[in-house]
């Protein structure tokens, strides 16, 4: 288990600020959700850790400075599922997950025996055999996700960020999903941090969250903590009804405006 | 894991021999058609030493330009591309032209041919305009293919520009471009062999890395590639070689295109397939596309060039249809 640390994390494109002092500490094992409106600096977060955008401030993993890893290094230490990525029509579910042995092979090097065996046991226990030798292409939504958090899971790494897992899958698909992550987190113990924009699925599946306005967090801790009426109606510019389950699960209502 | 690869495997591993049988099958026909007749022991001569270089000069110019259009597409991530719509073929034209009108005469004695060279540089200078450009225009595939075809009307405008300057050069100019694979030697076999064998080892060696580059620039980078280096030196290995078999047999286009979706179309797309046996199908073709040249006119040749456009141009607006490019 690992854990994540940020001090002072800026990250701007051009003139436009995108993320102000960016200051937290994800324990190990723990589910850290990112929530806030667009343009909030969510993703910025994940971006800069996957190391896909230049920052300022200072990232570790175990204490240790992220920046001074080699590009596999960091690969090995994180794995990063993006919001929509890029799946070729013509690969094999095979093939793509394959991918996620990448850190481990040398420069001219090829994947091992071990690189196969464990893909395989992978697609196993994620009941995704049978796709091994399907094309991506012919895959649904919620196939083609599983198969990426199979990738990012063959890659074997202590950290694994989700940018906006299930914004593309129906509900049934968002659960399913979710439900992987959190079971992955328990046997490997992974430590996640993750952008989202349900709320209330945030709110059940993460340990803590952080909401993000214009770049800065203004609030953080559990979900009955962040998830208050009050605090979204003045962030989001929202008007929503906030309901607390007997099981503790938050529940995060729009409401529609008098008025109409 | 055995039980996984069951279904794919067994149709990978005989897709290279089958293609090895097909080249040797396009070379034997390449030594025995010509105008003199079939092999005999009176016409050995006339095989040995005008059809044999004639066949191996076409496999590697097809073996090689077929290598670097599916290197290409990989680095490009996009099916289009190839050494002429990339405009590379364009600028190893314009170099050559260079060096034909300002030193031919003066760096005779050199003790490197400056020619290929230029031809390099002039290769690499249009790729690189071509991508910088398409890049700036989102990158997509029509923006590549778009910005290819400026870069080589813009080479080639120059290009034809300078000849008419210097018209003493012309002639030479133009029997360069158009090729001269219908008059190989053995010696040009031997000038280009050299910068083929390490251009497509080089190639060879990234062909998992083209694996990673399909995810994308930034996923890639991610699962731990270094993706500028990557396209850095397989944009220049494709690039040299290009550059190589263009200084010996002219401008052969679409065979970089062809080859490689054939293959994908067979035998799947993963670079680690398509690249090897984009080399050995290429050869094959471009032997065979050598062959109606010689006996559909009595007495003259039509180039190659012609027959593989006549095949290509059709294969092209085919690949266009099918494959759904993002605009």
């Amino acid at each position: 288990m690992s854990s994540i640390g940020f001090e002072c994390l800026n990250v701007r494109y051009g003139q436009q600020e995108a993320l102000y002092a960016f200051t937290d500490q994800v324990r190990p094992g723990e589910w850290l959700c990112l929530i806030g409106p667009n343009g909030a600096g969510k993703s910025s977060v994940l971006r800069a850790v996957a190391g896909l955008v230049r920052h300022r401030g200072i990232i570790t993993v175990d204490g240790t400075p992220l920046a001074t890893r080699s590009p596999r290094r960091r690969a090995a230490l994180v794995a990063y599922v993006p919001q929509s990525p890029l799946m070729p029509d013509d690969m094999t579910g095979l093939e793509y997950v394959l991918l996620g042995r990448n850190p481990y092979i040398g420069y001219f090097g090829n994947e091992t025996k071990h690189d196969r065996a464990l893909v395989a046991d992978v697609l196993a226990r994620l009941d995704l055999e049978a796709f091994a030798s399907r094309r991506l292409g012919a895959l649904s939504g919620g196939e083609r996700q599983r198969l990426v958090i199979a990738r990012a899971v063959a890659q074997e790494a202590p950290i694994l960020l989700l940018d906006e897992p299930t914004s593309a899958l129906d509900i049934g698909h968002q659960q399913q999903a979710l439900e992987l992550v959190d079971r992955l987190r328990r046997e490997h113990g992974l430590t996640v941090v993750s952008a989202m924009h349900d709320l209330t699925l945030a709110g059940l599946y993460a340990d803590r969250l952080a909401l993000l306005h214009q770049g800065h967090v203004v609030a953080t801790g559990d979900a009955a903590h962040v998830l208050r009426p009050e605090t979204l109606s003045e962030f989001y510019g929202v008007s929503v009804s906030v309901h607390h389950e007997p099981d503790g699960t938050v529940v995060v209502v729009p409401r529609r405006s008098a008025s109409i | 894991m055995p039980e996984l690869q069951a279904d794919r495997r067994p149709s990978r591993r005989w897709w290279f021999p089958v293609a090895l049988v097909l080249l040797a099958a396009a070379a034997a026909l390449g030594a025995m058609i010509g105008p003199a007749g079939g092999i005999s022991s009176t016409n050995w001569e006339i095989i040995w030493n005008i059809r044999l270089p004639r066949v191996v000069l076409a496999g590697i110019v097809g073996a090689m330009l077929s290598l670097a259009g599916a290197s290409y597409q990989g680095v490009f991530r996009n099916p289009l591309v190839d050494p002429y719509l990339l405009g590379a073929a364009a600028g190893a034209g314009l170099g050559a032209s260079l060096v034909f009108i300002y030193g031919r005469v003066s760096t005779a004695g050199w003790l490197v041919d400056p020619l290929p060279l230029a031809a390099f540089v002039g290769a690499l200078l249009a790729v690189t305009v071509t991508y910088t450009v398409g890049a700036s225009f989102g990158g997509s595939s029509l923006s590549l293919v778009l910005a290819g075809v400026a870069v080589a009307a813009l080479a080639t405008a120059v290009q034809q520009y300078l000849l008419l300057r210097h018209s003493e050069v012309i002639k030479e100019v133009y029997s360069w471009i158009s090729g001269r694979v219908s008059t190989a030697t053995w010696s040009d076999v031997k000038l280009v062999l050299p910068y083929v064998v390490v251009c497509s080892i080089v190639l060879l060696l990234h062909r998992r890395h083209l694996d990673v580059l399909r995810v994308g620039d930034e996923e890639a980078a991610t699962l731990g590639s270094e993706v500028r280096r990557v396209r850095l030196v397989v944009v220049i290995a494709a690039t040299l070689g290009t550059a190589a078999v263009v200084s010996v047999s002219g401008l052969i286009g679409f065979v970089g295109i062809m080859v490689p979706h054939l293959v994908r179309l067979l035998a799947g797309s993963s670079y680690r397939l398509v690249l090897p046996l984009s080399i050995v199908v290429g050869a094959a073709f471009l032997i065979l596309a050598d062959i109606p040249g010689r006996v559909l006119e009595q007495g003259a040749e039509t180039p190659i060039g012609v027959v593989t456009a006549l095949v290509g141009a059709p294969m092209f607006i085919f690949v266009l249809r099918t494959r759904r490019v993002p605009a």
